[in-house]
């Protein structure tokens, strides 16, 4: 038999080890998934993570599946250690893209430098709207902040469902539900011609370091990792626990509601029913993979972007259903957290005595 | 009257009891100190393994069967994790959830656009004649049935028997009860099965008597309204039963409304469910001494018992 | 007649356990006659409650014997402890605040039960051995001394033929400890055997027959208690390290420092308790105590001066004359009051945090450890380095976990990152409670020199001896309100008792 040593200290080399082992066990069951299902592993595993990335469009793309699940890795990443549980990113998101899409429509048919940016804001604003419901609800009347940001995602997705369907629809659009293309000036510049990558990837980059620096040198970024780890001692210190939550979910509301935006004025153009593949979600699984830490959330948001793409492709090439792609996210987030057993626990063998 | 009536309140009765399982499950599981958020992922999983089998087999018992064994299965990992590796409760819960949305929508490629008559209504000979009483409370699909006994037989567990009190003992105290030399993380390793299986068989009534088919995410957040229901609860099994039904009955809110022409979108009516929930939420948790009163103390605290 | 075929009950030869840097018991022999009330005697840290819970098969000793009724047993578990009539009070009681206190027997004895039966039966041995207790009641609605003789009939319940006991004065009143000693002499007197664990040398001289001694982990005597004397078994216990503390001269009273004016605060909750007309002065120079059983207040008082929960009005706090009752923790703390709360992880330490981030908890402020917002690690890890050096806090490094930290070492560092930035006022709560004996005097001292250098020192303890030991003037808290308060040298053990009891000035007149 085999038994946990709780380590005196916590293991700094397992806190990084803890993903890439994580990672090498979700292959090892996506090379048992595929066989079931019938594909050969191996060719399957290539599909997945090769095949996508071995193009420059491919790496493009990448940056482009990684740029929300990287924004909204990193200000969740801040949430989680602040011990904030905002699971409804994905509606924060959606919200971003409603007040983002409003924005682009209302600028429709005009031209200027400054309409870019005024989206951008619109979706950040609609984010912080919806992420500010949670945080008052939070604070005023103590409501669980999981299933309240959970609740109010449905009720995005059901909003966003409406609009598409009504005030948003194309007047030329024989009835689909989908708005107008976006004119131009409402469209996120690419970066490198020949891909979709746009300068979105540049703003996700920025506000991981930027998240970087907040939690690391900064008292707020302090006071968020004492909330979160020990609530009675940052009351003693004179921190304010309401603070924290509403810091906590505005970063994280707005981060969505950019990311929202971003994926409206980035690579899809228009307003439709569907804008998002779960990015809300994925962000929860980048965090975690990240080490709840804002550089970590840049890998591990690269990382969730090639399990997108490599569903695509599997699809494409191998007939592979696109729910294979959940199913690896899915397991990738419980290999994390059992391999970070190791940070706090050493595994021995069960002895008849120690001495 | 009564011709309008009934309908209505027998579709509530279908609205309700995925929803009574899967909170009641949980509540068991909670009450021994163990949070699992995985209560959606849990029941989808339910969902498509039951349809599965009933599909692969021609039986909806053994359907049944399947899709609590299903959440139980998936509920013993969520145990392995939490109480084996001392993984926290609430990001190993949404891994679940995750998980069991993916999982559930490979399983089910095959079965979209599959359809069936759904379960069987047994009628009690004589009683289920009775006007308007019988067909609703002697007229019933074999679960509705057990979703009752399961209500009152956790009821008379949780009040009345030895093993019901250790349950609550250890989600009391985990360490009290670890120093008399309880078993702290088998009896939790036995709720968050019992929580699992319930779940399932949650999520089984959907796809067997609800909506007999299979659709990807077909639960729509019920998981997460059963959740919330035991904290509308206060952790009390009568009142969940309460609960299912008051969500069960806005749930068809919307459906009637629409057959009856009320002039609204039909997405706003499809809020309703949930901006009930955040309403409900709002009122129970504003009383934050109560709810410390009644919540088992040592909810998604950690067990380490010291060497 | 058959006579026993055994003197001692249990005897105990060469246990030894060790943990992680740190031998908790080296090779221990014990005795223990049938009938007796035998001492286990140690300063905190010596090893006595690793050696108990060895016998009670909550540890599984790493070598040793342990012979009861004349028989080698190896107990594994609790309930095998119990089925060898081995029953234990513990110092932390292992009680269900939610359940009652029938539900919590019947958990205790471990078998299926009839409820309305036990009930019966435990109002039948708290009538017989003077433990009165309501059956029907909910454990959080008790007080400490009623939770304890909960433990105290569950034990008694399972008729056992020996009783171990974990400091079971260290939360009672004077008068409940009479009580209790005259309970336990009425179930020795009936053949009872127990093992009375202390450091107190008075109980032990009035109740126990013979004391095992031991110190850092070796068992240094087994006594006659009635040919010793409280000093004699003193040496004993802290053998070479006899220090005596620094006699407390009469101080030199400064101006009022901290002044609580009719502070009247409602409950935190249900299980808390409200704070019902407070004043007090607290003059520079001098260390005032406050005795009292925990549950009274104390966490609420702290919580009310240091500003972790804000005052109606303002001048219910005065710090140095300001009113400071509707200050934030961070306004006050930057007018001079600094804290120690009782729980030193999780409230005044962050468990996972190193003790280079700990510093940063309290002291960014008064000692200019973050500027517009940004922090200096540089000037915190000298500031931690100092703490470290100048209070002999023993670590694995500065970058050690808070957790990883004894709790002596803990309560020295926290107590030292509080006087590092001289405070005007320092309120303490539990100072030394659960510390080793070497920790806690170094503690006790750097107080005293605080109070010396002109600061006003509160401490809020339940440790009788220590504010009789280290405070000026002494009173007590009780249900929310405080008494009057004393010169420390004018009162003694039983009247202290009383005002702890809630008391009025009065009934204490009475007594001296």
């Amino acid at each position: 038999m085999l038994q946990l040593i709780k380590r005196p200290s916590p293991s700094k080399a397992m806190v990084y080890l803890s993903p890439v082992l994580a990672l090498l066990l979700t292959l090892c069951a996506g090379l048992v998934l595929f066989s079931l299902m019938g594909v050969s592993p191996m060719a399957a595993l290539k599909a997945f993570f090769v095949t996508p990335i071995s193009t420059t469009y491919g790496l493009g793309e990448l940056w482009v599946k990684a740029t929300p699940l990287i924004l909204i890795g990193v200000a969740l990443s801040l949430g989680f250690r602040a011990g904030v549980w905002n699971i409804g990113a994905e509606g924060q998101l959606l919200m971003g893209g409603i007040f983002g899409g409003a924005a682009a429509l209302f600028f429709y048919e005009k031209t200027g430098f400054y309409i870019l940016p005024l989206i951008l804001l619109a979706g950040i604003l609609g984010g912080l709207f919806w992420a500010s419901i949670v945080a008052f609800l939070r604070t005023q009347f103590n409501a669980n902040e999981i299933l309240t940001s959970l609740m109010l995602t449905y009720v995005a997705s059901l909003l966003l469902s409406l609009l598409v369907h009504g005030p948003f629809k194309d007047p030329d659009g024989f009835n689909f539900p989908e708005s107008r293309i976006f004119s131009d000036s409402a469209l996120l510049p690419i970066l490198f011609e020949g891909t979709r990558m746009h300068f979105g990837a540049i703003i996700a980059v920025l506000v991981s370091l930027g998240g970087w620096l907040l939690l690391s040198k900064s008292l707020l970024g302090y006071q968020i990792k004492v909330m979160g780890d020990a609530p009675d001692a940052g009351t003693h210190a004179g921190f304010s626990q309401k603070k924290i939550i509403w810091i906590a979910l505005l970063l994280s509301g707005g981060a969505a509601g950019l990311a929202g935006v971003i994926e409206l004025t980035g690579p899809i153009g228009q307003i439709l029913p569907n804008i998002s593949p779960g990015y809300g979600f994925a962000a929860i699984i980048v965090a975690y993979v990240g080490r709840l830490h804002p550089i970590g959330a840049l890998f591990a948001g690269l990382l969730l972007a090639l399990s997108y793409l490599g569903g695509e492709t599997a699809q494409i090439k191998l007939n592979l259903p696109l729910a294979v792609t959940g199913v690896f996210q899915g397991m990738l987030l419980f290999f994390i957290l059992a391999c970070d057993v190791f940070i706090h626990y050493q595994i021995k063998p069960r002895s008849a005595s120690i001495a | 009257m009564t011709d309008l009536i009934l309908p209505i309140l027998l579709t509530l009765m279908t609205a309700a009891t995925p929803l009574l399982f899967a909170a009641i499950g949980e509540l068991v599981t909670e009450k021994s100190g163990v949070l699992n958020l995985g209560v959606e992922g849990m029941m989808l999983m339910g969902a498509v393994s039951g349809f599965a089998t009933w599909h692969l087999t021609g039986s909806p018992f053994l359907g049944v069967l399947g899709g609590m064994a299903a959440g139980a299965l998936m509920a013993s990992l969520f145990a392995f994790l939490v109480l084996v590796l001392h993984a926290s409760q609430v990001p190993t819960g949404l891994a679940l959830t995750i998980f069991g949305i993916g999982l559930s929508a490979l399983i089910g490629q095959g079965l979209v656009g599959v359809a069936y008559d759904g379960l069987p209504n047994l009628a009690v000979p004589l009683l289920s004649e009775i006007p308007f009483v019988g067909p609703l409370l002697f007229n019933q699909d074999a679960l509705i049935y057990l979703s009752f006994a399961l209500a009152f037989g956790v009821m008379w567990f949780m009040n009345k028997s030895h093993s019901g009190l250790v349950l609550r003992a250890v989600g009391d105290s985990h360490d009290a009860a670890y120093a008399m030399g309880y078993k702290v993380v088998r009896i939790r390793f036995l709720a968050i099965l019992f929580g699992g299986a319930m779940a399932g068989v949650g999520g089984a009534y959907l796809s067997l008597a609800y909506s007999p088919l299979w659709a990807e995410n077909m639960t729509a957040g019920r998981g997460w309204i059963a959740l919330a229901l035991v904290v509308f609860a206060s952790w009390r099994t009568s009142r969940v039963l309460l609960g299912a039904y008051l969500f069960g009955g806005i749930n068809i809110i919307q459906l009637h409304a629409q057959a009856m022409g009320a002039n609204v979108p039909s997405q706003v009516m499809s809020m309703l469910p949930y901006l009930a929930t955040i309403v409900v939420l709002v009122l129970i948790s504003r009383d934050q001494a109560k709810i410390k009163l009644n919540a088992p103390a040592s909810l998604t605290k950690p067990f380490h018992p010291s060497v | 007649m058959i006579a026993p075929k055994y003197t001692n009950l249990l005897e105990l030869h060469a246990m030894r356990k060790a943990y992680p840097g740190c031998l908790a018991n080296d090779d221990i022999d014990l005795d223990l006659r049938a009938g007796e009330i035998h001492a286990l005697l140690g300063e905190n840290g010596a090893g006595k409650s690793t050696l108990v819970k060895m016998i009670y098969g909550l540890l599984k000793p790493d070598a040793g014997e342990i012979i009861f009724e004349g028989k080698a047993v190896n107990i594994t578990s609790p309930a095998m402890a119990r089925g060898l009539g081995i029953a234990m009070v513990f110092q932390h009681f292992s009680l269900f605040d939610s359940l009652t206190v029938t539900q919590n027997i019947a958990l205790g004895i471990g078998q299926k039960h009839d409820l309305d039966g036990l009930s019966e039966q435990i109002n039948a041995i708290s009538q017989r051995y003077g433990l009165p207790l309501d059956p029907q009641r909910h454990v959080y609605s008790l007080s400490v001394g009623e939770r304890q003789r909960i433990e105290i009939i569950r034990c008694l319940l399972q008729q056992p033929k020996l009783m171990v006991m974990d400091e079971p004065t260290s939360v009672l009143t004077p008068q409940e400890v009479e009580k209790l000693f005259v309970t336990l002499q009425r179930l020795c007197d009936e053949g009872l055997s127990i093992l009375y664990i202390s450091h107190k040398l008075d109980e032990i001289k009035a109740i126990c027959h013979r004391a095992t001694v031991l110190r850092d982990g070796k068992r240094v005597a087994c006594v006659e208690v009635a040919d010793e004397s409280p000093k004699t078994m003193a040496a004993l216990m802290m053998g070479e390290e006899l220090k005596t503390s620094s006699k407390r001269v009469k101080p030199k009273l400064g101006p009022v420092r901290l002044q609580l004016d009719a502070l009247n605060m409602h409950a935190p909750d249900e299980l808390g308790m409200a704070l019902k007309d407070i004043s007090l002065r607290v003059h520079g120079g001098e260390i005032v105590g406050i005795a009292g059983v925990a549950g009274n207040g104390q966490d609420e008082l702290l919580q009310a001066i240091n500003g972790e929960r804000l005052c109606s009005s303002a001048p219910m706090v005065q710090i140095d004359g300001q009113d400071a009752g509707q200050m934030s923790v961070s306004q006050r703390r930057v007018i001079g009051l600094s804290s120690v709360p009782e729980k030193r992880l999780g409230h005044g330490a962050v468990p996972s945090m190193s003790l280079l981030d700990n510093t940063l908890l309290t002291a960014y402020e008064r000692l200019g450890l973050v500027g517009k917002g940004w922090i200096d690690h540089q000037k915190s890890r000298t500031v931690t380095e100092q703490i470290v050096s100048e209070h002999d806090v023993k670590a694995t490094g500065l970058s050690a976990p808070a957790s990883s930290l004894s709790g002596g070492n803990l309560q020295k560092y926290i107590v030292g990152r509080e006087l590092q930035q001289q405070p005007e006022v320092l309120v303490v709560s539990q100072p030394t409670w659960g510390v080793d004996a070497g920790a806690a005097q170094n503690i006790r001292e750097a107080l005293k020199a605080l109070a010396k250098k002109g600061a006003a020192v509160l401490v809020i303890s339940q440790d009788l001896d220590e504010l009789m030991e280290i405070t000026d003037r002494i009173g007590a808290i009780c249900a929310g309100s405080l008494s009057s308060f004393y010169a420390t040298d004018t009162v003694n053990y039983e009247q202290m008792g009383l005002l702890m009891a809630g008391a009025q000035s009065g009934e204490l007149a009475a007594v001296s």
